[in-house]
Formats: C-alpha cells, structure tokens, sequence
C-alpha cells in the first residue's frame, strides 16, 4: 500500500507575462505528467501574483515558468519574493524559455534554481526534479 | 522538500483559516501522511458552516468555468468560497495533469476564494481518493460555501452524491437526446440541473429532455444502487410531510455570468430545503457512514496485507494456475488465515 500512495511531486507550470505562446509549457507540463507528477496547469498571461497564489493553494513542491516575452528578469524574481514572503521560500523555481547566458547566472543569483532554454530535453527536466527531491 | 510546519501549528493554523496551513494540511491527509489522522480528526472537532455543492458533468459541458461563475456570485454576497477540482490521475504513469484553474484565474488577489487541484489518485467515481478528507478541512477552515467539481463524469460516477449536499449536474446541448436522458446514474443524482452554454442550438431541447424525465419520473429515483449499496442520498425527496423538493432545470451561459444568479438562488432555495426538511441531517448521515466504511475497509485492506505475504500470494496463484484449487477456495482459504 505504501508503494501506492507514495508522496507525489506537485508541480505548478504557469506562463507569466503577455506573450500567448504556451506550447512550450503544454509539452513540458504533459511530459511531467507521463513522468508521474502531479502537474498544476495554470495557462498564460499569469501575474506574479496569481502564480504565487497558485503556488500556495495547491502547496506545490516545484514552481515552473515559461517565459518567451524577455520580461524574465522583472517577472521571475517577483514570483521568488511572493513565494519566500508567504513561506514558500523551500519550493524549487525553475525557468524555462529564451534566456540569454548572462541573464541566467543573474536570474540564479536571484533564487532560481535552473534555466533551461531552447533544445533542453524533457528527460533533463524531470531527472533535474527528480534528483532535488531524492534523498 | 518543503519544511516541514509541527503538526500543532499546522492544525492551529487550519482552525485559524490560514491559506499556507489549509494547503499543507490537505497535502498532509491526501500523502497518507503519519499525521493525516490527527489533522483530519481536529478538523471534525471543529465542523464549520459550509454548504457543500457538487458539480458534476461530462468533460466539455463547461463544469470549471460554472464553478468559478458561482464562486463570484458568492463573492459579491460576501460569502467565502473553497474549491476542491478533482481531475484524473493516470493510470499508466500515477501523474496528473491538473488544468481546471486555467477557467479559474479571476480571483486573484481575493483572500476570500480557496481553490485547491487534486489528482483521484487511487480514488473512484469521480472524485479523488481523500476528497471527503479534504472537505472537511475546508469546512473546518471556515468557508461559507465549498464547490466540488468531479472529474468529467460519465454515466454512473455518482460519488458526489454521497459528499455533497447539493449536487449540481451540468448538461450542454448536443450531448444527448430523450432516451440518454433517461438512462439511469448521472442524471439520478441531481438536485438542480444546469444546462450550460445554453446561448448554443439544442439547448432547448436539452431542457425539455430533462423536464420530460422529471414527469415520467414523478420525481427523481428514491435510492441509487452505488457499489451494489443501496444510498439513500436521493431518500428525503418525497418525505412524508409533501414538502418534496422539485428538481430545477436552469439555463447557464458560464462564461458571460448568464444564469448564474439563479443557479444560485436555487442552490440557496436547496440548501434551506435541506435544513427545514430534514435532509440535511440524513444526507450527513449518509456521507458519515460511507467514511466509517471506507476507513475501516482501509484498515482491513491493509492488514489483509499484512497477512499475506507477496511469495504466498504468488504460491496460492500458482496452484490456481495448475487448477489444484479454484479461486472461491483460495479466497477463503486467505479469508481464514486473516481471521484466525
């Protein structure tokens, strides 16, 4: 029984910003799903706000954004404030979209704990997650 | 690992009406968690004064866009809502992809709507496996109204029935003609039906096909076979006093609002019924003896378990695959070793 009801990873992917291009993070929430966690689709056009709020009602363990706008270093470092403000400050920040290198190494000296950009495989993100939380 | 918050301070924080306590809270009881039991009993203690309203439908019939429809009409009488949004888990990969919120994003910045996703996980009939759980700390946490929607229910996933209060069923036009309106679950179990997108061709005759049902039925069914038991969920519509509660079929356009004023009122016009009737009582009754069982039958799961060892398991399989005992045997033969 125990071997059924094991904790579930949550995962919330949320598209924050303007741009509607989500097909990116339909694949990605999907290829999560098929690897056994339990997803949390949000749809596009989310504030920081509305993702933070997200984040907490459904008490995920990792927070993923997919931004294709370039507003990522407004929006991502917003959404990791909300989230350490209302004691989520354990959940994992992911990013995934179009940013440049230098962009990265600043966005993860803001909190975020990886970038994946375009070509990154799905195998990469879920084995990323996975290895976070084993152990 | 998110840290982990003392099961004291979580319990304490839940009775508070705490949204980081709520949440963890209902990870806490929906992981099985060593605490889950304590948690879920404190919540019990602490019975709010939620009206509990199930909505219920097939996938597509606009079931999430209803729901957060209703939650603003609440919200502009002042009442706080919770929503629990069940969507499958996968059978293959035990993941879940779950999107209800994406028709749910208008209540940002409300502290007053709660709206937690849960995958069924091991759960059936359309709701998730600690659904009942999860109410119940909702309702300990203080919300006026709690809306449950089901999975994209089929014909017979008539588990709501046996959680909610109110069961709303939600029918869109085109899904059916007279004779699928009188096929037997789903349909059986509604207090008040909502035919959503009702500005669409057929919507119409939708409502005439389930008033037509309503007639020739005289009423809705007085109890549902769930399980091969018999639920009285449907037992106080016809009580002795007359006072029946007669079935609504209300028109809905979610998306622009339309309707919606008055699938609140009836669900308000139902939950009064409930109370001066009686039904409210019973229906408590009900969804109070359907958790006793599932617990005990947990329990009983679990130690059958324990009984019977994977190797022996696979003994007795393969003496029934060489035909030297047949399956009713076996059964009771495992029956016997776990009772003695």
């Amino acid at each position: 029984m125990t071997q059924v009801n094991r904790n579930r990873i949550r995962v919330l992917i949320a598209k924050p910003g303007l741009d509607g291009h989500d097909r990116g993070a339909k694949v990605i929430a999907r290829a999560l799903r098929d690897a056994g966690f339990e997803v949390i689709y949000t749809g596009i056009r989310q504030t920081p706000q509305m993702i933070a709020e997200a984040a907490l009602q459904e008490d995920v363990d990792v927070v993923g954004l997919s931004i294709l706008s370039g507003a990522h270093m407004t929006l991502c470092p917003k959404v990791i404030e909300l989230l350490h403000a209302q004691g989520q400050e354990d959940a994992l920040v992911l990013v995934g979209g179009i940013i440049p290198d230098e962009d990265a190494a600043q966005l993860k000296a803001a909190g975020v704990h990886a970038v994946f950009g375009p070509g990154t495989s799905t195998a990469e993100i879920i084995a990323f997650i996975q290895d976070a939380f084993s152990g | 690992m998110p840290k982990r918050i003392p099961t004291r301070q979580l319990i304490d924080g839940l009775l508070n009406g705490e949204r980081l306590a709520l949440a963890r809270a209902i990870s806490r009881v929906e992981d099985e968690a060593e605490d889950a039991a304590r948690i879920v009993q404190a919540a019990f203690a602490h019975k709010g004064k939620a009206h509990l309203v199930g909505i219920t439908g097939a996938p597509g019939t606009g079931k999430s866009t209803l729901v957060s429809a209703l939650a603003d009409n609440y919200r502009e009488s002042g009442l706080t809502v919770g929503v629990l949004a069940v969507d499958p888990t996968s059978p293959l990969s035990g993941g879940a992809l779950l999107g209800d919120r994406v028709r749910m994003t208008g209540h940002s910045g409300d502290e007053g709507v709660f709206i937690r996703s849960m995958a069924t996980r091991s759960g059936a009939g359309g709701l998730a496996k600690a659904s009942a759980e999860a109410l119940l700390l909702l309702d300990a946490a203080g919300f006026d109204r709690i809306l449950v929607e089901t999975v994209g229910a089929g014909q017979a996933e008539v588990e709501i029935a046996a959680v909610a209060d109110t069961v709303v069923v939600v029918e869109a036009p085109g899904m059916g003609d007279e004779v699928q309106a009188i096929k037997a679950g789903l349909l059986e179990i509604a207090d008040v039906f909502a035919v959503n997108k009702a500005d669409r061709k057929g919507a119409d005759r939708a409502v005439a096909a389930l008033e037509m049902m309503l007639e020739t039925g005289g009423g809705a069914a007085q109890t549902i076979l769930h399980h091969g038991e018999l639920m009285d969920a449907r037992a106080a519509v016809s009580d002795e006093s007359g006072q029946g509660w007669s079935i609504p079929v209300l028109k809905t356009v979610a998306v622009s609002g339309g309707g919606v004023a008055r699938l609140r009122d009836a669900l308000e016009e139902h939950r009064a019924w409930l109370q001066e009737s009686g039904a409210l009582a019973d229906r408590e009754r009900t969804r109070l003896a359907r958790m006793l069982q599932s617990l005990v039958e947990a329990e009983l799961r679990a130690r059958l378990e324990r009984t019977l060892s994977p190797a022996q398991r696979q003994e007795l399989v393969g003496r029934m695959l060489r035909r030297e005992v047949d399956p009713y045997s076996a059964a009771a033969d495992v029956v016997k070793r776990f009772a003695d």
